[in-house]
């Protein structure tokens, strides 16, 4: 493939294209109809609670799942028919790490390496320190912190266009987490690609360019963290020298509690202009605003159906129990779980 | 030992298939010896022939056990199942011990349960109680199989009662290992070194005074006489032995962390050598101890069954039955029985060449594909370097136990012709070995969820080699082993056709499983 030298981030065509990609496991929707575009040089939040369909998408854009309908690209080739040319310009990292009981963390790592078509050594004696990680330990005797460090060096010290990370940081201290945050913006900063699947809002918002939130093995938004934003509330706690009346009246004010010259309530960022001059108007005293925060956006999605699918959920992969969930989720609009706040 | 109870109940719950299918799978090979014996044996005058020249036979007895009362129908009966019988049933105990002690411990759920109100002894005396029942039960059925002979009940009691006790005592040395090592694979090893020096302390005994016999706990069992005094004391060494092997358990745990062992693991190299670069070198570095074991188990068997080709013409004596059965293949009957005896090693071989072929799945299920597909390595690629370890090594498998059936009797037949002979003879078992791990490859491929098919076709050559002359097997049902087309050399000659025609099944049953591989979903979902 000619493409296969070309420099990261050079082509203007998307890293990622998935258009309405359909995957069942028997008579379970593993995904239905899911969309994902990631661009060339981004770092792009892939979030969804357990199980709505993420590793799936993951696996599908590795080859190693034959989606039933819709279309994926990766790297302008066909995850299926193209993927061992593509294995040489991406790397992986499962959400769950299984090592070869008797090799040891550096075995696999040159291993992995090697299969790729190489190994960086000098990145990956650089990336063992950084990570604190013993590599003469055997498989069998990491800890899950450790076995996800030796999946993450694996990936992180090849010289790759793309890396898919499936909840990369699942088991890391955040001593260490904040390490893996640190070599991502490295390697961003050389143009590469970063497909970051997780339910950790923070580390998505700390890392993330632009985010795909799914549900139930379907995209429910999508856009820059900016974009997004817009669309939730900042909650806003104030002290006025008069009571700041007819503030329930303004549009966009939620859950509002107001007694006497004090009040809090949440707000529509669209409409946080409006209401901060009401607020002047009654004379500010002291005044906290708290900045709309990924998990309320993720909230608005999916609200208390997080509890009701955490509640449900076994050790497992991540694409079977999806589906499951979805089964009992799919005849509720996304809109109806955010209207009562 | 609260929730001692609780973890019974999983463990039946768990393993309900499992035992299931070693206690009626060990109950029929007891039957059906049983049944056989009384078949090839049917007077007291051919029971006598066939003893006599067993009483002073070194390899016969270091193989099989003394010969109590082997002149009578259950002595004979006991003599065949032999140490054989033992064996199994204490691989029985050390995988179901093992299964549910630290195997479940190094998976992490023994900390599940034991978070909840389960105390320390709780999972290993919950496996011993399971073990003490289903080896009662399967004791049951074998002194039932036995009696259906009609030989006296008392001998097959006792027969039924010693293989229980010695099955029981290897679920309790196993209990004991596992505290040693933190690794269930180790700690079998451990238990299974400690059955092999059983064995072998037992057979150098035999061969003897009979003073190292009574070392071995293997020993103790046969030394319960059944159908020839019938010595039931030596069940309470058997019983002794495991109330003190429970108590070191249970001292042992009392002193341990949980998912310690006493012995620390050791370090490994901080880099690769140049050897673990290829999807082939990984897959050497994966099996190569297993089939280091498998060749070492198959030589000492070919050792033994050349040390007594000699003596075969005096232990058929002049019992029709058995000569029918050796001579099947035709020529004399010294070729005969190396046909036999290497047909016997083939289908041994064929539980290498099934579970090295079957790597390929557990692989997959364990998660450990996913990150080597994720690399440029294809689906094709991969899973060629398993398939060819399976095909390489049993035919290395098969070499090397020719080699060592040939050399062996051409020693002590002063025959330096034979080592070619019997070479070339177990060479010709290779591909019904290949075809075995095309079935394996190609359940892999097509229908990954129902691979332990691969290991009913074994049991079905297996049942068809050793029992379908027994039996009276019509022909079309033997045909469907492949090792029913292997030219029977030596006493036969090679005939080309029925080996290109092995080789060209076993081609197509890869090529299918490779072309199901490349078209269906992969990893471990």
């Amino acid at each position: 493939m000619t493409s296969d030298n070309a420099p990261a981030g050079a082509s203007g065509s998307p890293a990622i294209a998935v258009e309405g990609l359909v995957k069942t496991f028997g008579h379970v929707r593993a995904l239905d109809g899911l969309d994902l575009q990631v661009a060339t040089g981004e770092v792009h939040g892939f979030l969804g609670p357990n199980g709505s369909g993420k590793s799936t998408t993951i696996r599908v854009l590795l080859g190693l799942l034959r989606a039933d309908e819709g279309h994926a690209s990766l790297l302008g080739g066909d995850p299926w028919s193209d993927a061992v040319a593509l294995h040489r310009r991406l790397a992986y990292v499962p959400g769950d790490v299984t090592l070869w009981p008797n090799l040891s963390g550096g075995e696999v790592i040159d291993l992995l390496g090697r299969l790729r078509g190489g190994v960086d050594r000098a990145r990956r004696d650089v990336l063992l320190e950084r990570f604190e990680l013993d590599p003469t330990k055997k498989g069998r005797t990491y800890s899950k912190g450790n076995r996800q460090k030796v999946a993450l060096v694996a990936a992180l010290a090849s010289d790759v266009e793309l890396l898919l990370l499936d909840e990369p940081t699942s088991g890391l201290d955040p001593l260490m987490e904040t390490v893996f945050q640190d070599t991502v913006r490295e390697i961003t900063g050389e143009g590469r690609t970063v497909l970051l699947s997780s339910h950790i809002l923070a580390e998505v918002e700390a890392l993330c360019d632009r985010v795909s939130i799914i549900r139930a093995g379907r995209t429910v938004e999508h856009g820059t963290l900016a974009e997004l934003r817009h669309l939730t509330r900042t909650s806003v706690a104030v002290e006025t020298e008069r009571p700041a009346d007819g503030l329930a009246d303004l549009p966009g004010v939620h859950d509002l509690r107001a007694e006497g010259t004090r009040a809090r309530f949440d707000v529509d960022t669209a409409q946080l202009d409006a209401v901060v001059r009401r607020l002047v108007d009654a004379g500010i005293r002291t005044l906290t605003s708290q900045p709309p925060t990924l998990e309320e956006l993720f909230l608005r999605h999916y609200g208390d159906e997080i509890a009701h699918l955490e509640g449900r959920d076994g050790p497992g992969s991540d694409g079977r129990r999806g589906a499951d969930g979805s089964g009992a989720t799919a005849d509720r609009p996304p809109t109806e779980a955010d209207a009562p706040r | 030992m609260t929730g001692t109870w609780t973890l019974v109940r999983l463990i039946l719950r768990r393993d309900r298939l499992r035992l299931a299918l070693w206690i009626l799978g060990i109950a029929l090979v007891v039957w059906s010896s049983a049944a056989s014996v009384k078949g090839l044996y049917p007077t007291q005058a051919d029971l006598e022939a066939a003893a006599a020249p067993l009483y002073d036979n070194a390899a016969v007895i270091a193989l099989n056990g003394p010969t109590y009362g082997i002149d009578t129908l259950g002595g004979q009966i006991v003599f065949q199942v032999g140490s054989f019988g033992y064996v199994v049933m204490a691989l029985m105990g050390m995988f179901l011990v093992g299964r549910h002690t630290r195997a479940d411990e190094e998976e992490g759920r023994t900390e599940l349960l034991r978070a909840t109100v389960v105390g320390r002894t709780a999972p290993v005396t919950a496996v011993l109680v399971v073990a003490t029942a289903a080896f009662a039960l399967l004791g049951v059925l074998i002194a039932l199989s036995v009696l259906s002979t009609g030989v006296p009940a008392a001998g097959s009691w006792l027969y039924g009662a010693a293989m229980a006790g010695f099955g029981l005592l290897f679920a309790c040395v196993t209990a004991v290992t596992v505290q040693v090592s933190s690794h269930n694979r180790a700690a079998l090893g451990l238990a299974g070194a400690v059955l092999g020096a059983a064995y072998v302390l037992r057979a150098i005994g035999d061969i003897g005074s009979g003073t190292l016999s009574w070392l071995s706990p293997m020993g103790w069992a046969q030394a319960a006489r059944p159908f020839a005094g019938d010595a039931w004391w030596t069940l309470g060494l058997l019983a002794a032995g495991c109330v003190a092997l429970v108590a070191v358990a249970f001292v042992l745990l009392g002193i341990r962390d949980l998912g310690g062992g006493l012995v620390p693991p050791r370090p490994g190299p901080a880099d690769a050598s140049r050897a673990l670069t290829t999807p082939v070198g990984l897959a050497v570095r994966l099996q190569r101890a297993a089939l280091i074991g498998w060749v070492a188990g198959l030589v000492l068997t070919g050792v033994a069954y050349g040390s007594v080709g000699n003596d075969v013409a005096d232990l058929v004596g002049d019992n029709q039955s058995m000569e029918d059965i050796i001579a099947q293949a035709g020529g004399n009957l010294t070729d005969s029985f190396f046909s036999t005896a290497l047909l016997t090693i083939a289908l041994i071989a064929g539980g290498y060449a099934i579970s090295s072929a079957l790597r390929l799945r557990s692989e997959e299920t364990s998660g450990r594909l996913e990150p080597v597909l994720a690399t440029a390595v294809s689906r094709t690629r991969w899973a060629a370097s398993h398939t060819a370890l399976a095909l390489v090594g049993s035919a290395l498998a098969m070499l090397a136990t020719g080699l060592a059936t040939g050399i062996t009797y051409a020693l002590v037949a002063g025959d330096g012709g034979q080592v070619a002979r019997l070479t070339g003879a177990a060479l010709a078992f290779v591909p019904a070995l290949w075809v075995l791990v095309g079935v394996a490859v190609a359940l892999f491929g097509l229908a990954p969820r129902a691979v332990g098919v691969a290991w009913g076709a074994l049991v079905v050559c297996l049942v068809i080699g050793l029992f379908g002359e027994i039996f009276d097997l019509p022909t079309w049902v033997r045909d469907v082993s492949p090792f029913q087309h292997v030219p029977q050399m030596p006493a036969a000659g090679f005939s080309l056709l029925p080996t290109a025609l092995l080789l060209l099944v076993a081609g197509a049953l890869l090529v299918a499983g490779f072309a199901g591989f490349r078209r269906r979903d992969a990893g471990a979902a």
